[in-house]
C-alpha cells in the first residue's frame, strides 16, 4: 500500500514540477514522463501482488470534510483496473513526449502535462478511493484534467465544441452519481463503501439506474455515447488512448463497485444490462463502419467494446440473480477480462492513429493509402491491434469475447427453451459486432496501410520516432501474449471474479479450472494457426527460392496508366454494408446531378452524424434552452439586483427558520 | 455600562437612519466615520475600560481604520474620481427613510426570536447588529454609485462587527483583527478598481457597467 501511494504521489508531484518547468518544453515532457512511468513501476508492485493473493489493503484516514474520509483500499477489482491504467498511462506518457515535439514552440506544454499526470494519479485514485466524497473528488479531478487535455489544441473551434460537449455529458454523469452517492449514504447510513446497510429492493433499483445513467455516461453507453465521438478526435493521440483504453473503464468499474454494494441482483437489471451491451455493440460497430475520421472510428469502437463488457456484465448478473454460477463466472470473467484487453488493443489503435496522424498531418482514411510501406511498424502494430479488436483468435480480444460465448453456450446447453432463445440472441448479436467491426478494421486498415498513397500527405509519410514505436510495440506484444496466456490469466483471476460475484471461492475456482482447460483448447488452436502461417510463409519462401521475383504497381489491372485515385475508397467499400443498415444510420448523402447533356464538374459527399445527438440530444437541449431562455430577465448583468436576490434570499431563509 | 452600550446602539441605528436619507456624499462618509469610531468605543465599554491594553489596542485600531483611514481613502478616491457628489439612489430618499424603520421592527422581531448561546450584554445588541447589516446591504442594492456601494460594504462590516460583539468573549480579538484586514485590503481594492472604472468608463455608475456585456 505504501508504495502503491508512492507511486501515486510521484505522478501528482512531477505533474507540477513539470508545470513549473512548463517554459522549458523538453525538460518539463521528460520529467512528466518519467513521474508517470516511475509511478507507475512503482503502483504495478502492489496492484499485481494483490491481484495474485486476493488479499485486501486499506488505509483509513479521519478527514475534516463532512461525511468525508480518507478511506482507500486496494482489493483484487481495485488491483483489476488499475494495472491498466498504470500500463497504459506510462506507454501514452512515453509517447506523448515525442508526439508532442512539433508543439514545443506553440504550446506551454507545463500544462498539458500537469493535466496528463492529474488525470493518471486521479483514475488510480477513482479505483481505490472507499468513501464517496472523496471518489467524487477523484472522480471531478479526472473529469476536469481530461476536459483540459481535450482541448489542448483550442484555437480549432470544433476542438472547443467537443470539448464544451465533453464537459457537460460529463457533469450530468455526475449529477445522477451525487443523486447515487445520497441516496446510498441515506440508506446505509455512512458514505464509507465498507458499510454494507440493508437496503429495501426499491430503493436499490433506483440505486441501479442512476448508477447506469451516472456511470454510463462515462463509459459511455448508447445513447449517452455522444461525447466519444467528438472529444476522441479532438484530444492528442496518447491522451486518446488513455481516454478511451482506461478512462472511460472508470465508468465499467462504478458500475461493478455498484453491484458488489448493492449485493443480490434482480433480474431485469441483468436483461437491462444485456439490452444497453448489445444495442451499444452492434449501434457502435456500425457507426464506426461509417466514419471518415479515423480518430472518430476507434471512438465509435469504444462504444462497442463498452457494449460487449456491458454484455458480460448483464450476463454474469443474469446468472447471479437466476442462480446460475457458472454463467455469473463466465459472463464477469468475459466482461472484466475484456476491460483489460480492450484497454491494451485500443490504446495501440489510438496510439497507431496517432503516428498516421503525425507522419501524414491528416485523419481522413480517404486521404491515405499505401503507408505499410513507408511506416512498417506503425503499420504492422496496428494490424495486431485492428486483429484484436475483431475479436479474430489468437489474439486478447478473441480470448475474452471467447469467454462470453463459452457462458452463453454452456447456460443455452443445460437451461431448456428459454435459454436457448436467449442463447441465439446473445450470440447472434455478439457475431454481428464481431463480423461487423472486422469488415471495419479491414476497411481501416485495407485504406490507410495498403494500396498506394492516395495523396501528397501520404506519399510523403515516414515512420515515427522511436518512442512513438516502443509504447506500440510493447502494447502489441501484451495484445499477443495475452491472448496466449488466457488459460493462466484467467486462473490468476478467480479472486477477481470471487469478489464481484460474491460467489463462495471453491464455486468460483471451480469454474475458472474448468474455464483455463477450454481455453487451453483455443491455444492450441491458435498454436496451429501461427504455425500454418509461419508453414505457408517457409513453403512460400522454400517455392520461390531460386525463381526471379518480380514486382509492379499495386491495381495495376492492366491499365497503361493507373492512377491512385482508381482504388477503392473507404466510402465505397464500407457502403454496401451502410446500405444495409441504413435505417440505423440515417446517412445523408448528397448525389451528384448529371443530368444535363454536358456535367459540369460535381461532388459526392456523405455524412452519418449521430443519431442520438441529432434526435435525441439536440431537440431536448434546445427545448431546455428555449424554456430556460424565458428566464433571461433574471440574469440581466445588475450587480445591484444580484445582491438584492441574495439578500432576499438570505432574509426569507432566517425569518422561516425564526418562524 | 449598560446605559452607555445602549446609547451606542442607538446612536448606531441613527446613523444607519442617516445614511439612508442623506444624499451628499462626503456627508455619507463622514457618517461611515463617525459610525466607525462608535463602534471602536464598543469593545472599551462592554468590557470595562482602558486598563486592559490588548483590547485598548485593539478599539486604537479600530477607530484608526473605520474612523480616519477609509474616510481619508473613500475621500480620496472622491476627489480623484471627481464624482458628483450625489449618492444617485435607486430607491428615493424618501422611501429609503420608510423602509428604514420597517426593516428595524424586522430585525427587532428576528433578535427576540435568534437563539443565543450565552447571555448578552444588552438586548439591544443583536437587533441593532441585523438593522446595520440590513442597512449595509440596502445601501449596496439601491444606490448607483461604486462609492456608496463601497460605504454599504463597510456598514455591513460594521454590523457583522457588532454581532461579533455579542460573542466577543467566546470570540477571540485575534479573530476580529482578521476581519478589521479583511476589510480594509477589501476597501483598498474596491478604491483601485472604482479609480480604474473611472478611467476606462468617465463613470462609476454601477448600472451602466452592464453595457460591458457583449
Amino acid at each position: 500500500m505504501s508504495l502503491l501511494i508512492l507511486g501515486l504521489c510521484v505522478i501528482a508531484c512531477s505533474g507540477f514540477v513539470a508545470l513549473l518547468w512548463g517554459n522549458k518544453p523538453k525538460l518539463s515532457s521528460s520529467l512528466a514522463c518519467a513521474g508517470v512511468v516511475a509511478g507507475a513501476v512503482l503502483g504495478l508492485i502492489p496492484a499485481i501482488t494483490v491481484l495474485l493473493n486476493g488479499a485486501k489493503e486499506s488505509l483509513r484516514y479521519d478527514w475534516s470534510i463532512p461525511l468525508g474520509s480518507f478511506f482507500i483500499e486496494l482489493d483484487p477489482v481495485s488491483a483489476l483496473f488499475l494495472i491498466p491504467i498504470f500500463v497504459l498511462s506510462a506507454l501514452a506518457a512515453i509517447y506523448g513526449t515525442q508526439y508532442l515535439r512539433p508543439y514545443h514552440q506553440q504550446k506551454f506544454l507545463g500544462a498539458h502535462w500537469f493535466f496528463y499526470n492529474m488525470l493518471a494519479a486521479s483514475m488510480a485514485m477513482v479505483v481505490l478511493a472507499r468513501n464517496a466524497v472523496l471518489f467524487l473528488i477523484a472522480w471531478e479531478v479526472m473529469s476536469l484534467a481530461s476536459f483540459f487535455l481535450v482541448t489542448f489544441e483550442h484555437e480549432e473551434k470544433q476542438n472547443r465544441e467537443a470539448g464544451w460537449t465533453y464537459l457537460v455529458a460529463m457533469h450530468i454523469g455526475t449529477a445522477f452519481l451525487l443523486a447515487f452517492f445520497i441516496l446510498l449514504g441515506s440508506s446505509t447510513g455512512s458514505l464509507d463503501f465498507d458499510v454494507i446497510g440493508n437496503i429495501a429492493p426499491s430503493t436499490a433499483n433506483i440505486l441501479f439506474l442512476l448508477a447506469v445513467i451516472g456511470f454510463g455516461t462515462k463509459a459511455g453507453f448508447m445513447p449517452m455515447h455522444v461525447w466519444l465521438p467528438e472529444a476522441h478526435p479532438a484530444a492528442p493521440s496518447h491522451v486518446s488512448a488513455v481516454m478511451s483504453g482506461v478512462m472511460i473503464k472508470t465508468g465499467i468499474y462504478g458500475l461493478v463497485r455498484t453491484l458488489i454494494l448493492l449485493g443480490q441482483p434482480q433480474e431485469w437489471w441483468a436483461w437491462l444490462l444485456i439490452a444497453i451491451g448489445v444495442s451499444s455493440g452492434v449501434l457502435g460497430v456500425l457507426f464506426a463502419l461509417a466514419q471518415h475520421d479515423l480518430k472518430r472510428l476507434l471512438a465509435y469502437h469504444s462504444v462497442e467494446n463498452i457494449g460487449i463488457i456491458t454484455l458480460g456484465l448483464g450476463l454474469g448478473l443474469l446468472g447471479l440473480s437466476t442462480g446460475l454460477p457458472a454463467l455469473a463466472v463466465l459472463g464477469f470473467a468475459g466482461g472484466l477480462f475484456h476491460v483489460v484487453n480492450h484497454a491494451f488493443f485500443k490504446g495501440l489503435l489510438f496510439l497507431g492513429a496517432g503516428s498516421i496522424a503525425h507522419a501524414t498531418g491528416t485523419r481522413e482514411i480517404d486521404s491515405l493509402g499505401g503507408l505499410l510501406k513507408r511506416m512498417p511498424w506503425t503499420g504492422l502494430t496496428f494490424l495486431i491491434g485492428a486483429v484484436a479488436i475483431s475479436g479474430l483468435p489468437p489474439l486478447n480480444g478473441f480470448a475474452s469475447e471467447f469467454l462470453i460465448y463459452l457462458g452463453v453456450f454452456k447456460n443455452g446447453i443445460t437451461n431448456g427453451a428459454q435459454a436457448v432463445v436467449l442463447a441465439l440472441c446473445i450470440i447472434g448479436g455478439l457475431a454481428l459486432i464481431g463480423g461487423l467491426a472486422c469488415a471495419c478494421f479491414t476497411k481501416a486498415f485495407g485504406i490507410i496501410f495498403l494500396g498506394e498513397p492516395r495523396t501528397e500527405h501520404a506519399r510523403r509519410a515516414h515512420e515515427v520516432a522511436f518512442a512513438m514505436r516502443l509504447p506500440m510495440l510493447i502494447l502489441a506484444i501484451c495484445c499477443i501474449l495475452i491472448g496466449l496466456l488466457s488459460p493462466y490469466v484467467i486462473r490468476y483471476a478467480a479472486p477477481v471474479l470471487t469478489q464481484a460475484t460474491s460467489l463462495d471461492s471453491q464455486v468460483v475456482a471451480e469454474e475458472v479450472a474448468d474455464t483455463s482447460t477450454v481455453m487451453w483448447w483455443f491455444v492450441a488452436a491458435a498454436g496451429l494457426l501461427i504455425g500454418l502461417v509461419v508453414f505457408l510463409a517457409v513453403m512460400r519462401k522454400w517455392m520461390l527460392r531460386g525463381r526471379t521475383v518480380r514486382s509492379a504497381g499495386t491495381w495495376d489491372c492492366g491499365y497503361a496508366a493507373p492512377s491512385p485515385r482508381m482504388q477503392y475508397t473507404a466510402s465505397s467499400f464500407a457502403q454496401p454494408l451502410i446500405y444495409l443498415f441504413k435505417p440505423f444510420l440515417m446517412t445523408r448523402s448528397k448525389p451528384v446531378s448529371t443530368k444535363e447533356y454536358f456535367p459540369a464538374e460535381s461532388g459526392f459527399a456523405t455524412e452519418t452524424a449521430d443519431v442520438s445527438l441529432r434526435y435525441l440530444f439536440e431537440p431536448v437541449f434546445n427545448w431546455i434552452n428555449k424554456t430556460l431562455s424565458r428566464l433571461h430577465w433574471l440574469q440581466h448583468g445588475r450587480l445591484q439586483l444580484y445582491v438584492l436576490y441574495i439578500a432576499l434570499t438570505l432574509l426569507i431563509l432566517l425569518v422561516w427558520k425564526m418562524r | 455600562m449598560n446605559n452607555s452600550i445602549d446609547t451606542i446602539m442607538i446612536l448606531l441605528v441613527l446613523m444607519n437612519l442617516m445614511l439612508l436619507g442623506l444624499s451628499s456624499l462626503g456627508t455619507c462618509i463622514r457618517v461611515v466615520a463617525a459610525q466607525g469610531i462608535a463602534l471602536g468605543i464598543l469593545p472599551l465599554v462592554m468590557h470595562g475600560g482602558i486598563s486592559d491594553i490588548r483590547l485598548t489596542l485593539f478599539s486604537a485600531a479600530i477607530i484608526g481604520l473605520k474612523g480616519i483611514v477609509f474616510p481619508w481613502l473613500l475621500s480620496r478616491a472622491m476627489r480623484d474620481v471627481s464624482a458628483q457628489r450625489e449618492v444617485e439612489p435607486f430607491i428615493g430618499y424618501g422611501k429609503s427613510v420608510i423602509i428604514g424603520p420597517l426593516a428595524l421592527v424586522v430585525c427587532m422581531w428576528l433578535g427576540s426570536r435568534l437563539p443565543l448561546p450565552l447571555d448578552i450584554v444588552s438586548p439591544m445588541l443583536v437587533p441593532v447588529a441585523f438593522f446595520t447589516i440590513m442597512s449595509g446591504l440596502f445601501l449596496i442594492i439601491s444606490r448607483k454609485k461604486a462609492l456608496s456601494q463601497v460605504l454599504g460594504y463597510i456598514v455591513l462590516e460594521n454590523g457583522i462587527f457588532t454581532f461579533g460583539m455579542t460573542l466577543a468573549e467566546k470570540q477571540p480579538l485575534l479573530v476580529e483583527l482578521g476581519i478589521l484586514l479583511d476589510v480594509f485590503v477589501a476597501v483598498f481594492v474596491m478604491g483601485i478598481v472604482i479609480f480604474h472604472i473611472n478611467r476606462e468608463l468617465d463613470h462609476i455608475d454601477t448600472d451602466r457597467l452592464s453595457s460591458l456585456r457583449s
